[in-house]
């Protein structure tokens, strides 16, 4: 990249941060402009994104030297594959949630388009980073519009789970600070690049200490991934969050897994010395004791929402032992799901609120208890009285439940069979050419574990589905607007079209991967990064 | 000094700790400043103690050694200005959660 086009780098953080402000002066009573602004740069953004996306596949990582310093003394953005996708998948979702909040959710509370854009900021910024210490500004940024924005709408409900949110995710912000500021007692850098040519020098103590420093700041990163057993907060507070919030949330989680996958190959690879390979094994079994929870968790729910919020986990736990594992080929496969499921759970999340709506909340609880005591469904409700949607409503939403399904379960043709069978195809090779040791105990158990998730999400889908759409007599046909259909079904749609790319998808996500693992090329752009020549003299 | 730093943020972050597991929801706020304080004064340490050095270059003079290190001044400021502005947003969704529940209980609810 050259030209004007280099400081396309850092238009995800700028565009959001300015439209945010410029909102924030808005009175709340013009919020139709409010949302037409904010769409509007949220497409910019959208554009954006793919932009960089293409620059990104094109080239080598682009470095952007902020205020001119060179590398390691100033702050730098690196744009590379892997974030440049995950700025995409930002922008999708932003662009998702946001249209189905301008049908009604947005005017629920105040400045939700504000700490909308602070929260793109945010998410971007963690993406775009090279430094540990402005991580966490960007973290900070990313959870202050979170609280925010988990409050929109208000009501008990909300205002208690933001509590335990905030609380828990404020004790995390200090475990990230003392990680961050142990690796800077030790090192004496926080640039990612930089940090990763000085720890091969480091021994004895000061090693111990910088393993101490790093685990002490996965703890926060894992706590946002929501890995057993630090992830319980997930579960009160995203089926208590507003749709369109919890649409946006599903990228949140991804974003400590995005730090692990970018931060473990830089700090503990196969060059890191003595250090390397540090808590390897340790990801690699909480991400399956994340999925063991997530599907003993989704056999156990009653609401969607809760579905939902456990098959966030089970994604969550599939990328995180796929990160322990660092395998190339795995790592491909898991970046694939990673999309993929991002996408759906964004979508089912939207679609829920969309089924739910009409049903008396609760009305699935006490649904499950009636059949499991064999009472009668009522008879004098038959009369049916709620037809005034359009009239294949219930079609859409039934047909976009299914894809959803399909989706979470890891069933052709959509793009979560795709990714599963990506995963599973990596996990069934062996390691490395003509090695003949078979299929280590650890892939086995990784490969029963998806299996497993698959089949436990089918049984509750199938179950929640046959309740939802075929069951009632008397359904009630809920009010939906083809404005809140559309964002879902887009979701949806890009899933498919996943899936039909799949063969250039996935060659992008193994080089993304290839490029993560062995990050010489990274650590050698960022800090022979070329600064901008000093301006002519008699321009002054 | 190094041992009087290290006893007060031991006693700071474990008193944090043991507020932060209380169930009333304004322990849980002192708890969160008192870790608070304690990480703070911990990223201080974390650029080595020393006193009277400045951090600022003052004159091309002299070597690097007679300056403090910068850095974690710097982050600790930020770290010191995040903290105040999530604690004052806590306080409101705390102030929130009482109006709605009634009780400062954390889970809004008396056992």
């Amino acid at each position: 990249m050259a030209g004007w086009a280099h400081h396309l780098i850092i238009a995800p953080v700028v565009l959001p941060l300015v439209a945010g402000a410029l909102l924030a002066v808005y009175d709340e009573r013009r919020q139709f402009l409010k949302g037409l602004i904010n769409l509007f740069s949220t497409l910019a953004n959208l554009t954006i994104a793919i932009l960089l996306l293409q620059a990104a596949d094109a080239d080598s990582p682009g470095v952007y030297l902020l205020g001119n310093w060179p590398a390691p003394f100033g702050i730098v953005l690196v744009l590379d594959r892997l974030s440049a996708m995950m700025i995409l998948l930002t922008a999708v979702l932003a662009t998702a949630s946001l249209i189905f909040s301008m049908a009604r959710w947005h005017t629920v509370g105040h400045h939700f388009h504000t700490l909308f854009l602070f929260l793109i900021m945010g998410v971007n910024g963690a993406f775009l980073t090279g430094d540990l210490f402005n991580l966490f500004v960007f973290f900070e940024v990313m959870l202050a519009s979170s609280y925010g924005l988990l409050l929109h709408g208000s009501g008990p409900r909300r205002v208690q789970a933001s509590l335990h949110y905030v609380v828990v995710n404020l004790t995390a912000s200090f475990f990230f600070l003392v990680g961050v500021a142990l690796i800077y007692g030790v090192t004496g850098t926080l640039n990612m690049a930089d940090l990763a040519t000085r720890i091969p020098a480091l021994a004895g103590e000061n090693r111990i200490l910088l393993e101490v420093g790093a685990a002490i700041l996965a703890m926060a990163l894992l706590v946002k991934a929501a890995m057993w057993p630090l992830g319980f907060w997930l579960l009160s507070a995203y089926p208590a969050a507003a749709p369109p919030v919890a649409a946006i949330f599903a990228i949140l989680s991804k974003v400590g897994l995005y730090v692990l996958l970018r931060g473990r190959p830089l700090l503990f690879g196969s060059e890191a010395g003595e250090a390397a390979g540090y808590g390897a094994t340790l990801l690699f079994a909480g991400g399956l004791a994340t999925i063991a929870f997530g599907v003993v968790g989704v056999l156990a729910s009653q609401a969607m929402t809760r579905i939902a919020s456990f098959s966030l986990m089970i994604s969550s736990g599939t990328v995180l032992a796929a990160i322990g594992l660092s395998d190339a080929q795995v790592t491909g496969g898991a970046l694939f799901y990673l999309a993929s499921s991002t996408l759906t759970i964004s979508a089912f999340f939207l679609l829920i609120e969309l089924i739910e709506r009409g049903q008396n909340p609760g009305a699935d609880l006490i649904a499950v208890t009636a059949e499991a005591m064999g009472a009668a469904p009522d008879e004098e409700d038959a009369t049916s009285e709620g037809g005034m949607g359009f009239p294949g409503t219930l079609a859409i939403l039934g047909a976009c439940f299914v894809a959803c399904a399909l989706l979470l379960i890891g069933l052709p043709p959509l793009s979560g069979f795709v990714a599963k069978l990506a995963l599973l195809a990596a996990l069934f090779a062996p390691a490395g050419e003509g090695a003949t040791a078979g299929i280590s105990a650890a892939n086995w158990a990784f490969i029963v574990l998806l299996l497993l998730s698959g089949i436990a999400t089918l049984m509750t889908l199938s179950r929640v589905g046959i309740r939802a759409f075929w069951a009632p007599v008397d359904a009630v046909v809920p009010r939906v607007l083809a404005v809140e259909v559309a964002p879902v079904a887009a979701l949806l749609l890009l899933t498919l079209v996943l899936a039909v790319k799949g063969g250039t998808v996935m060659q992008y996500m193994e080089e993304t991967a290839r490029s993560v693992l062995t990050p010489s090329s990274y650590i050698e752009d960022v800090l022979s990064a070329p600064r901008v020549p000093p301006a002519k003299a008699g321009l002054q | 000094m190094a041992l009087l730093l290290a006893v007060s943020i031991g006693i700071l972050a474990g008193s944090g700790v043991w507020l932060l597991l209380r169930p009333r929801t304004y322990q849980v706020v002192i708890g969160l400043s008192l870790c608070a304080l304690a990480v703070n004064l911990f990223i201080f340490s974390m650029g080595r103690l020393r006193s009277g050095a400045p951090p600022v270059l003052a004159s091309t003079t002299g070597t690097l050694a007679d300056y403090a290190d910068p850095v974690p001044q710097a982050l600790v400021l930020t770290a010191i200005v995040i903290g105040f502005a999530t604690t004052a947003l806590l306080l409101v969704v705390l102030l929130a959660a009482r109006g709605f529940s009634g009780t400062d209980h954390v889970d809004g609810q008396e056992r």
